[in-house]
């Protein structure tokens, strides 16, 4: 029976499967970004179908709207002329290729011979449920993920900040 | 599904240590824009931190909090101690290398800090989803410490290949464990047991490739064959110190997630991934004993070294026994010793602007300097595994577990393969002693540098004659082994 929501997770899915193949093959790296920004927006997609209105939200917020403009901004920090150009980082192709399919194969294999229950859609969904889920029984995993992000930023302060002694040595040097 | 669960303070009592080295690190960060000047105040402080949470991490309670997400028990608590060990050492030895490698950074002991945390949370996770986060916690910090030599392209060059193969490694182990939560409707380990338990996982290939993508990023963070390639790389171009940390802490974190994963959640089908195992600690044994033979850098040999160790090490996680998994803890704890304290000669050797790296750098050391020979020529011995070092102790009991488990080819591989490691260690002991010194070593001796020197000699000798208490410390940690 063809119903509505078929239809469109067919048309998600082809989506999502032939973006993402598109994305990885580009050289350009604006036009993989770009069609990993348009993959996101269908994922979106397939969340709301599923009924869960707010993961699809965040879907476009976090990964289309924030995530998406950071890669926007390193790729244009790089010199894409050149970069374009320049041999690939790991000159392997054939041989990842041909693992990946291996992979693929291996679990597209097991996919299609695994019996899943499939749970209940019915179950609270909003975001206050949301809410009570994170703040009581995946409490510790919320606070570890908030430190997580605190060494991000410790980090990432730490590796892009000018040395102090490096600086005074190259005033010294001019 | 689990009782929902609320906030108690029982379960923030049982995550003491945790929730105090985060404070550290945070206190770390401060004092360092507070207090530019103080050059000893940072690794003060950082040392009196480590050695209380390693107090608080032995007068803790055993128990279960968090609604079934985070364990202290014998298990956690040993690897625990393992990491603070290893730490301790990383702390003596970084005042010394951070001034021989130029390295100024306030941020230096709070990422090792904050590493740390990420440590503990793992030995602890009875979840998937915690296992991930604190793994997540540690490799973060651990990306930043191997690039903070920024002028430094062997650095830069490490940083980056860890960043991309840990991220890689843990989008892999990511995938395992949503196909594990898919199968299992759950990633709470002892419920994911339970579940298994009752089903035929040789029928499941889905559930097989579940564990198998498990497996391959938990191998990544251990540094198994064939998925090591990063090391050598990574070890030569990070500061020594972080090498030397990087080689014992973060290994025995990430074994008390294999232990924990493999022998508390997949223990019902044992005997499926076993095979597995065995050819993982097989190959991990020959890539790195063998490879070891032809490096001429020391620090290179010494990471394939550490390849080899995995290798032994996992004998025990294949025995799936109670015995198999007391020996892998006692491995790790006499590694820390013994491998902390060929890293501290490491250092101490190293120069401004002379790295002292190469292996010709030991010729004549006996000469010289021989003390320091005499040291490192323990240390060696015990790496080859001969007694009455500790590191005897440690293979002979991991060889007996496999014996008793059944993996007696595994077991005469290893044998044979410890032998060929013999010649690589050994090689540096014939520099040291039997060849002519090139060049003068006038060796400045640090403080830090003697502690930690006198401590893993301290540890290397007694532990190699007076083994029977960490054993008994070890054995205590089953997990409920059927």
């Amino acid at each position: 029976m063809l119903t509505l929501p078929k239809i469109l997770f067919a048309y998600f899915a082809v989506m999502i499967l032939g973006l993402a193949g598109a994305a990885v093959t580009r050289r350009n790296p604006v036009h993989a970004v770009l069609l990993v920004l348009a993959m996101f927006l269908h994922m979106a997609g397939i969340y709301l179908t599923l009924g869960a209105e707010f993961l699809a939200a965040v879907q476009m917020i976090v990964y289309a709207g924030a995530i998406l403009v950071l890669y926007l901004f390193v790729v244009f920090l790089v010199d894409l002329r050149r970069e374009v150009q320049s041999e690939r980082f790991v000159d392997w192709h054939s041989n990842s290729f041909l693992v990946a399919l291996l992979l693929f194969l291996a679990l597209a294999y097991g996919v299609g011979r695994a019996q899943v229950e499939v749970p209940d859609a019915t179950a609270p969904a909003g975001v206050l449920h949301l809410g009570v889920e994170l703040f009581t029984t995946y409490l510790l995993p919320f606070e570890i993920a908030g430190i997580v992000l605190l060494v991000a930023v410790v980090g990432g302060m730490a590796l892009a900040r000018r040395d102090r002694a490096a600086t005074t040595a190259e005033e010294e040097v001019r | 599904m689990a009782e929902p669960f609320v906030f108690d303070v029982a379960s923030l009592a049982l995550a003491a240590p945790e929730c105090f080295l985060v404070a550290l690190g945070v206190l770390l960060v401060c004092a360092e824009f507070l207090f530019p000047g103080q050059r000893l105040l940072l690794p003060a402080l950082t040392m009196t931190g480590i050695l209380t949470t390693l107090g608080l991490v032995l007068a803790g309670s055993a128990g279960i909090g968090f609604g079934g997400m985070f364990q202290v028990d014998g298990l956690a608590r040993f690897f625990k101690v393992v990491c603070l060990v290893g730490t301790v050492f990383t702390v003596l030895l970084s005042q010394r290398n951070r001034q021989v490698e130029g390295m100024r950074h306030g941020e230096y002991y709070s990422l090792l800090i904050f590493a740390v945390t990420g440590m503990l949370v793992m030995a602890s996770a009875a979840d998937l989803i915690v296992v991930y986060l604190g793994l997540e916690l540690m490799s973060l910090s651990i990306y930043c410490l191997v690039g903070l030599l920024k002028h430094d392209l062997r650095a830069n060059e490490a940083a980056m290949k860890y960043f991309i193969m840990g991220a890689f490694a843990s989008a892999v182990l990511l995938y395992g464990i949503s196909l594990v939560y898919g199968l299992a409707g759950t990633t709470n380990l002892a419920a994911v047991s339970a579940q298994i338990a009752g089903r035929d996982a040789a029928s499941e290939p889905l559930l097989l490739a579940g564990i198998g993508l498990l497996l391959v990023g938990l191998c990544f963070k251990v540094g198994a064959a064939p998925f090591h390639q990063w090391t050598p790389d990574v070890y030569e171009g990070a500061p020594t110190a972080i090498t030397a940390f990087m080689s014992v802490a973060p290994k025995a974190a990430s074994f008390a997630v294999l232990a924990r994963v493999m022998l508390a959640g997949f223990l019902p089908i044992h005997e499926v991934w076993a095979v597995l195992v065995a050819g993982i600690a097989l190959l991990t044994m020959t890539v790195g004993n063998v490879i070891a033979l032809s490096q001429t850098s020391i620090k290179r040999m010494l990471a394939y070294s550490s390849i080899a160790h995995v290798g032994y090490a996992l004998l025990g996680v294949l025995a799936g026994t109670e015995e198999g998994l007391s020996a892998t803890m006692n491995y790790l704890f006499i590694y820390a010793f013994m491998n902390m304290g060929a890293f501290a000669v490491v250092i101490l050797l190293a120069e401004k602007g002379q790295r002292r790296e190469s292996l010709d750098d030991y010729r004549g050391l006996a000469a010289s300097n021989p003390m320091l020979a005499a040291l490192m020529l323990l240390f060696m011995f015990s790496l080859t595994g001969i007694p009455p070092t500790a590191g005897f102790i440690g293979k002979f009991s991991l060889l007996m577990a496999a014996v008793h488990a059944g993996y007696t080819g595994v077991v005469v591989a290893a044998v044979m393969l410890s032998a060929v490691s013999a010649y690589f260690y050994l090689r540096v002991v014939r520099y040291m002693y039997m060849d002519a010194p090139a060049g003068g070593k006038d060796v400045g001796l640090s403080a830090g540098v003697a502690v930690a020197l006198g401590l893993a000699m301290v540890g290397v000798i007694g532990l190699g004659v007076a083994p029977s208490a960490l054993v008994s410390l070890a054995s205590q940690a089953g997990i409920g082994f059927p």
